[in-house]
């Protein structure tokens, strides 16, 4: 056997082993959009959030209306940011995968899910407890800190980035709970800014 | 130097089989179709490669039915771990004997 043939032996290993057990096909495009998605929202929801607290001296029912009516928004545009985004990561994934000759849901997307899975449930939940018992202050946190959780439990089955986007995810939760009142803030750093650095490292790094 | 040609696994010497094991070494288990959609080969293809390495005892088959749909898990035995593991190093020793030349 020539060298080049031995090379070209170990690279096929070394590629089928990362491709049999990472999937690789992960958008980096997709979280630049996702970012750019939830700046966008985060913009909104700031809007509101301001129109709504410059009412002078309004009735206890109006303000009661206007405080539901608020919080319906700002649930909307979360639930729009959220859709958009993950339909963005699978039509951009799905691209990446049929060039990498990878399947977009194969043993190695159905386990990322599955482990992101567990962390989002939870962290919906707990969400949706302190929404219902009155501390909407801890609601960013706790959505910032268990998505972070996810990503970091699900990245062994993607590229190892994933890990670090994870762990700063948390951090800025962590830092956000202590800071209550700053809660759209972190979310936009979160879900905005790091998603458009981490997607822009992505993208040049494994897209092309 | 003699060049280590013989300790090269007779085994891995087919394409598939040696993608086949690094799948498997890569991963705990993997299932029949999965495997055929990584490598792109047809059923009976695979599946000769399979029972090759079965017969060599590298391989376990687990076989289960997810509802009606039978599913054919694949797994690597101690065996095979280890055959595998030193063909990649004569593969790494040939290299570097190549290299020294």
């Amino acid at each position: 056997m020539e060298e080049q043939e031995l090379q070209n032996e170990l690279a096929s290993i070394r590629s089928i082993m990362e491709r049999s057990s990472k999937f690789i096909s992960l958008s980096g495009l997709s979280g630049i959009l996702a970012g750019v998605y939830a700046l966008i929202g985060a913009g909104l929801a700031f809007l509101i959030y301001e129109n709504n607290s410059n009412l002078s001296n309004p009735s206890f029912f109006v303000a009661l209306h206007n405080a539901l009516y608020m919080l319906a928004e700002l649930i909307i545009i979360a639930v729009v940011v959220l859709i958009l985004s993950i339909s963005t990561a699978v039509i951009l994934s799905n691209r990446q995968a049929k060039k990498k000759g990878q399947s977009i849901w194969g043993t190695t997307s159905k386990a990322l899910f599955f482990y992101m899975l567990i962390p989002l449930l939870t962290g919906g939940i707990i969400s949706a407890l302190f929404m219902y018992n009155g501390r909407p202050e801890y609601i960013i946190p706790s959505m910032l800190i268990f998505y972070g959780l996810s990503l970091v439990s699900a990245s062994n089955f993607t590229f190892g980035e994933v890990k670090y986007l994870g762990l700063l995810e948390i951090v800025l939760g962590l830092i956000a709970a202590c800071l209550p009142g700053y809660g759209l803030l972190f979310w936009a750093l979160g879900f905005g800014v790091l998603h458009i650095i981490y997607g822009s490292l992505m993208y040049f790094k494994y897209d092309k | 130097m003699k060049v280590p040609f013989d300790k090269l696994d007779k085994a891995f010497e087919n394409r598939v089989r040696l993608q086949i094991m690094s799948v498997l070494a890569a991963n705990e288990r993997y299932d029949f179709n999965s495997l055929k959609d990584l490598l792109n080969i047809t059923d009976g293809n695979l599946a000769s490669h399979l029972k090759a390495l079965e017969k060599e005892e590298y391989i376990t088959v687990h076989k289960s039915f997810l509802g009606r749909k039978p599913n054919t898990n694949y797994e690597a035995t101690e065996k095979g771990k280890k055959a595998f593991k030193e063909h990649l190093d004569a593969l790494e020793q040939l290299i570097r004997q190549q290299k020294v030349k």
